[in-house]
C-alpha cells in the first residue's frame, strides 16, 4: 500500500481511498448509497442535515458520511441497525415542519425529501403540534419559493458564497424561527442563480417561469446543447409533448461541471415567443403573402440568381450569425463559393479587420477550459467576461480562489466578485496604450524606480507563472484598433511564454471559422485568392442580393442600424430567421421560418475547440424547418452539386472531412502594426448579458431582472 | 460590495468606527467577520437601542462583507434589536424562583402602567418592554428585572415604578 492510498471497509466491502476524503466521497465512488441533503459534492461540507450518518466501528455514536475524513482500517456501516435508525429519527425530524404538499409542489417527482421519505420516513406521523410557515420571500423573476418547505440544508447559501462570489441569501435568525433569506426584499441577480433551483433538494426553491406548467414524470428528457456563448454548456432539455418546457444542465465536469449560466437555463422562453415567423413569407411590391415551402425556396432562388445575373457573383453577399451550427455554417459557405463569390462572413460585431491574415483557424482559448482554470496567472484584455461567458467567468474565479493570479487591461472596471491581482483602465479608445505599457514593463529586468505599478505587477504575474494565459474579450474583439490590440497582446505572449486565447463571439464562432464562413478562408483554413467582403463592409455598402441567417442586424451586427439602411438598399435580400420582425419586412424579400437551436440537429464548437453535436430536442415552432435543410434545398435550386446530404450525420463526416487536417499555421511573428479604425469616432457595440441573441431577448423572464437590455448599448469610444 | 439596489448605507459614528478598528485586529486576517457582534453592538448602542438596515449596511462596508453576512448575525442574537423599539429595554424574568416570588404581578403591573405588552415600546419611544427572560441568573434577588443590561433584584411594585420613572 503506498502512502497516498488506504483501505476502508464499507459494509463489509473492503475499499481503497485517499487520505483527507470524507466517507461519502468513498461511499460515492463505490457506489454504495448514504442518503444526504446538505452534502453537494461542489460545495463546502456543511454536515447540518445529519441525514447521513453512518455506523462506524468502535465509535458509539452514529457520524456523518460527509464530515467524517476516512482513516485506515476504518469500518463503516452504512445499512447497520444503527445507522438506518439514526437516518429514520432524522428523516422523522426533518418532516415534522415540511409541508405535505407533494400533489401542489413543482418538485415533487423529483425530490430528494420525497425520495429519501419514502426510503426512510413513517407512513404515519406521531407529530400532532402545529407545523411552521415561513413567508414566501420574492427573489425576482427567475427563482419562485414555497419557505415552508425549506429544511435549511443550506446549500443556496453556500452556492453564493463558494461559487457565485456574491452571498445573497443567508440563514435568518435563529432555532424553529430559522429562515432562508435575503433579509430586506431584494431580487438575485447574480448571472448563475438559477443554479439554486437545482442545488435545493425541496421545493422551496423552484423555477419561476416553470412553475406549474408541467410534471417531471410527464417530459421527455433529451440531451442538448447551449446556444447562447462560447462554453457550450451541456444540457437536458425537458420536452413535453414536442414543446421544450424547460431546460436544466447536464454534468459535464470537463464542461461547465453542474452549472449553466441563467441565460442558457430560461432562454427556451424566447423560442415560443409570439413573433415567431410560422410561415414562408415572399414580398410583392409592398404587400407580404404567406406561402408554401416550395414556393418560397423556388422565389429565392430564382431572385438570387437573378441578381447574381445582373451585377456578378460579386453582387451577393451570405452573412451567418456566429451561433448558428457548424453545418449551417459550412453550407451558406459553400453556397457563396459555389456561386462564384467570397462575400461570406460571420464576424457580425467586428469593426477592425485589418490583421484578419492573423486569425488563427479555429479561434479559442488554446487550451481546455480545465487547464484555463488551473493557470498560474490570466491576462484578460478587454473582456466583460460576466456577462460574454457566465461560464467562463466562474473558470476564471477559480483560477483566483486556487491560487493563481488574474490581472485586467480594460476599460472600465469590471466586479468580478473574486480577488483582482491589477486592473489597468484606460479609455476605450486608447486602450492599446495599455497594452503597450504593460510590453514595455516586460522589457525592465526590475521595477524601475517610478514604473508604474499596475503595468509592472501585471508584467510580473504574466512572466513569473508557469502557465499563463493572455485572453482577448469581446469587448476587444469588436473594438476599432483590435488588430494593433491583438498585435500587441501577441508579443506580450511571446514575451511572457503565454498563450493567446480568445473569447469566441456566439456559440460557434470557432466552428464557424473552420469551416469557411470567412471572406478570405475556405473550409480546412486554405487561404482564399480573391478578397471577398467582411460583415462590416457588406453591411455598409449595399449589394445586389443577400442570403441572412440567423441574426437581427440592428441589434447583433457592429452596423447596427446603418446596417438596415444598406439592406433595405439592396435588391433582393433573403432571411433565414426563427422571428418576424417589421424591420425584416422592410428589408426582406423572401423570410424562411428557419428553426432556433431546439428544433434542429447540429454541432457547436466551443472555445476550446470541441466538438459537440446534438440532436433536435422539440417540435419545429409552425412550418419552420432546420436552417440545413433549408441551405441544401436551396443549394440544389441554385444548381450547386455535392451538396446533396440526406441527413446531418453525413452532412457532418462531409465537414470532418475538409476540416480533418487544417491548413498548417505558422506563429504569427507580430511584426508588422496593423492599422485599425481610428477609436476615436467608431461606435463599439457593447455585450449585454441577455442582449446577446435573438432567443435571449425575447425570454420574457429574462428581461424581467435587473440584468435585462433587451437592445445591446453602444457607445461611441472616446 | 457596492450595490445599488439598496439605500446608502449610514455613517457609522466615530466611536463604532474605532470599537471596530480595536477588534479587527484580534482575529487573523481576513476574518474581519468574527468582528460583527463588536460593530453591531456600538452601533445599536449609539443609535438608541436598536438597529436600521442602514446601519448594518454600513457595518458591512466597514468589515468588506456582504449585508447579508450581518443580518444574520444582528436576527441570530437576541440581544440585537432590528426593528425600531424604545431606549430603554426592560426585561422581566418570570423563570420558577422569581414567578414562585411574584414576578408575573410585576409583568402586569408594568403593562397595565405603561398600557403596552410584552414585545412593544411605549409610543414616546422611552421603554420598550423586551420580554420574559427565562433566568438571569440572580435567583437570590428574585424577583428581579434587567433594565438595560442592569439588574434591579427583590423588587417590590413601588420599586418598578421608581426604576420606570427615572428613565429618561
Amino acid at each position: 500500500m503506498s502512502d497516498d492510498t488506504l483501505t476502508i471497509e464499507i459494509d463489509g466491502k473492503p475499499c481503497s481511498a485517499r487520505p483527507g476524503q470524507m466517507i461519502i466521497e468513498v461511499t460515492d465512488a463505490e457506489d454504495v448509497y448514504v442518503p444526504r441533503f446538505c452534502y453537494h459534492r461542489k460545495l463546502s461540507i456543511a454536515a447540518n442535515c445529519r441525514m447521513c450518518l453512518v455506523e462506524v466501528e468502535n465509535v458509539p455514536k452514529p457520524l456523518p458520511a460527509c464530515a467524517t475524513p476516512v482513516a485506515d482500517g476504518m469500518k463503516v456501516r452504512t445499512r447497520s441497525a444503527l445507522a438506518v435508525a439514526a437516518q429514520k429519527a432524522t428523516m422523522e425530524f426533518l418532516l415534522i415542519n415540511h409541508p405535505l404538499d407533494c400533489p401542489i409542489c413543482d418538485q415533487g417527482g423529483e425530490c430528494e425529501l420525497q425520495d429519501l421519505a419514502m426510503g426512510y420516513g413513517q407512513d404515519v406521523s406521531r407529530y400532532n403540534e402545529g407545523k411552521r410557515v415561513v413567508r414566501d420571500k420574492n427573489l425576482g423573476p427567475l427563482v419562485s419559493t414555497d419557505m415552508t418547505r425549506c429544511i435549511h440544508c443550506t446549500r443556496c447559501v453556500r452556492f453564493g458564497q463558494e461559487i457565485a462570489g456574491i452571498q445573497e441569501l443567508g440563514t435568518v435568525g435563529r432555532g424553529e424561527t430559522t429562515e432562508i433569506g435575503t433579509f430586506i426584499e431584494r431580487s438575485i441577480d447574480h448571472e448563475l442563480s438559477g443554479n439554486i433551483i437545482d442545488l435545493c433538494p425541496v421545493g422551496a426553491l423552484n423555477s419561476k417561469p416553470f412553475r406549474y406548467r408541467a410534471r417531471s414524470w410527464e417530459m421527455a428528457q433529451i440531451e442538448t446543447i447551449a446556444a447562447h456563448d462560447c462554453v457550450g454548456s451541456n444540457l437536458y432539455a425537458h420536452v413535453r409533448r414536442g414543446r421544450l418546457m424547460r431546460v436544466v444542465p447536464r454534468p459535464n465536469d470537463e464542461v461547465n461541471e453542474t452549472w449553466i449560466s441563467d441565460r442558457d437555463r430560461f432562454s427556451y422562453e424566447g423560442i415560443y415567443s409570439d413573433d415567431r415567423l410560422l410561415r414562408p413569407m415572399v414580398r410583392d411590391g409592398d404587400e407580404w403573402h404567406e406561402t408554401d415551402w416550395s414556393t418560397a425556396l423556388e422565389t429565392a432562388a430564382r431572385g438570387l440568381q437573378q441578381a447574381i445575373a445582373q451585377a456578378g457573383p460579386q453582387g451577393l453577399g451570405v452573412l451567418t450569425s456566429p451561433s448558428a451550427t457548424l453545418e449551417e455554417h459550412f453550407l451558406a459557405a459553400q453556397i457563396a463559393r459555389g456561386l462564384g463569390t467570397d462575400n461570406i462572413d460571420h464576424r457580425l460585431m467586428r469593426t477592425d479587420f485589418s490583421d484578419e491574415k492573423r486569425d488563427p483557424v479555429s479561434p479559442g482559448l488554446g487550451m481546455s477550459l480545465d487547464d484555463f482554470a488551473s493557470c498560474d496567472a490570466v491576462l484578460m484584455v478587454g473582456s466583460d467576461l460576466r456577462k460574454e461567458a457566465p461560464i467562463l467567468a466562474h473558470r476564471l474565479r477559480q483560477v483566483a480562489t486556487g491560487g493563481g493570479r488574474v490581472g485586467f487591461v480594460d476599460s472600465e472596471h469590471r466586479n468580478l466578485l473574486f480577488p483582482v491581482m491589477a486592473q489597468a483602465i484606460h479609455p476605450s479608445a486608447r486602450l492599446a496604450e495599455g497594452l503597450e505599457k504593460l510590453l514595455e514593463a516586460t522589457r525592465e529586468s526590475h521595477t524601475a524606480a517610478g514604473a508604474d505599478d499596475v503595468h509592472s505587477s501585471l508584467a510580473e504575474m504574466l512572466k513569473t507563472g508557469s502557465r499563463t494565459a493572455i485572453v482577448l474579450g469581446l469587448r476587444a474583439a469588436s473594438h476599432p484598433e483590435f488588430g494593433r490590440l491583438r498585435t500587441l497582446a501577441g508579443r506580450l505572449a511571446a514575451a511572457t511564454g503565454s498563450t493567446l486565447g480568445y473569447v469566441t463571439h456566439g456559440a460557434n464562432s470557432a466552428g464557424a471559422a473552420m469551416v469557411g464562413a470567412l471572406p478570405h478562408r475556405r473550409a480546412g483554413g486554405d487561404a482564399v485568392a480573391g478578397k471577398g467582403s467582411n460583415a462590416l463592409q457588406m453591411l455598409t455598402h449595399p449589394l445586389a442580393a443577400y442570403l441572412l441567417h440567423g441574426f437581427e442586424p440592428e441589434w447583433d451586427t457592429a452596423a447596427g442600424d446603418t446596417a438596415l439602411a444598406t439592406l433595405a438598399n439592396a435588391g433582393f435580400v433573403t432571411v433565414l430567421t426563427p422571428y418576424l420582425t417589421d424591420a425584416m419586412r422592410s428589408y426582406g424579400h423572401v423570410l424562411l421560418p428557419a428553426g432556433t437551436f431546439a428544433e434542429t440537429g447540429g454541432t457547436f464548437v466551443n472555445v476550446e475547440g470541441r466538438w459537440q453535436s446534438f440532436t433536435g430536442v422539440a417540435s419545429p415552432v409552425g412550418e419552420s424547418r432546420p436552417a440545413w435543410k433549408i441551405l441544401r434545398v436551396l443549394a440544389g435550386l441554385l444548381g450547386l452539386e455535392g451538396l446533396e446530404y440526406d441527413d446531418i450525420a453525413g452532412l457532418r463526416a462531409a465537414i470532418e472531412t475538409v476540416t480533418g487536417h487544417p491548413a498548417t499555421e505558422d506563429a504569427p511573428d507580430w511584426q508588422d502594426s496593423p492599422a485599425g479604425l481610428d477609436p476615436e469616432d467608431t461606435v463599439v457595440p457593447l455585450t449585454t448579458l441577455y442582449g446577446c441573441d435573438a432567443i435571449v431577448r425575447r425570454a420574457a423572464a429574462l428581461q424581467a431582472t435587473g440584468e435585462a437590455g433587451r437592445a445591446p448599448c453602444r457607445e461611441v469610444s472616446a | 460590495m457596492s450595490d445599488p439596489a439598496r439605500e446608502e448605507p449610514a455613517v457609522l459614528p466615530e466611536h463604532v468606527r474605532e470599537e471596530l478598528d480595536r477588534w479587527i485586529p484580534q482575529f487573523p486576517e481576513g476574518r474581519q467577520r468574527s468582528a460583527i457582534i463588536a460593530g453591531l453592538r456600538a452601533a445599536q448602542h449609539e443609535n438608541d437601542g436598536f438597529l436600521t438596515p442602514q446601519l448594518m449596511d454600513a457595518v458591512a462596508d466597514y468589515l468588506d462583507l456582504p449585508p447579508i453576512q450581518v443580518y444574520e448575525v444582528a436576527t441570530f442574537y437576541s440581544m440585537f434589536e432590528t426593528r425600531p423599539v424604545g431606549r430603554h429595554s426592560v426585561s422581566v424574568c418570570t423563570n420558577v424562583a422569581c414567578m414562585l416570588r411574584g414576578a408575573e404581578k410585576i409583568v402586569a403591573h408594568i403593562e397595565q402602567r405603561l398600557g403596552i405588552k410584552t414585545g412593544q415600546s411605549t409610543s414616546d419611544g422611552r421603554i420598550f418592554l423586551k420580554q420574559e427572560e427565562e433566568c438571569l441568573a440572580a435567583c437570590c434577588g428574585a424577583p428581579m428585572m434587567m433594565v438595560d443590561h442592569k439588574y434591579f433584584e427583590n423588587l417590590t411594585l413601588q420599586d418598578v415604578d421608581e426604576i420606570l420613572d427615572g428613565l429618561e
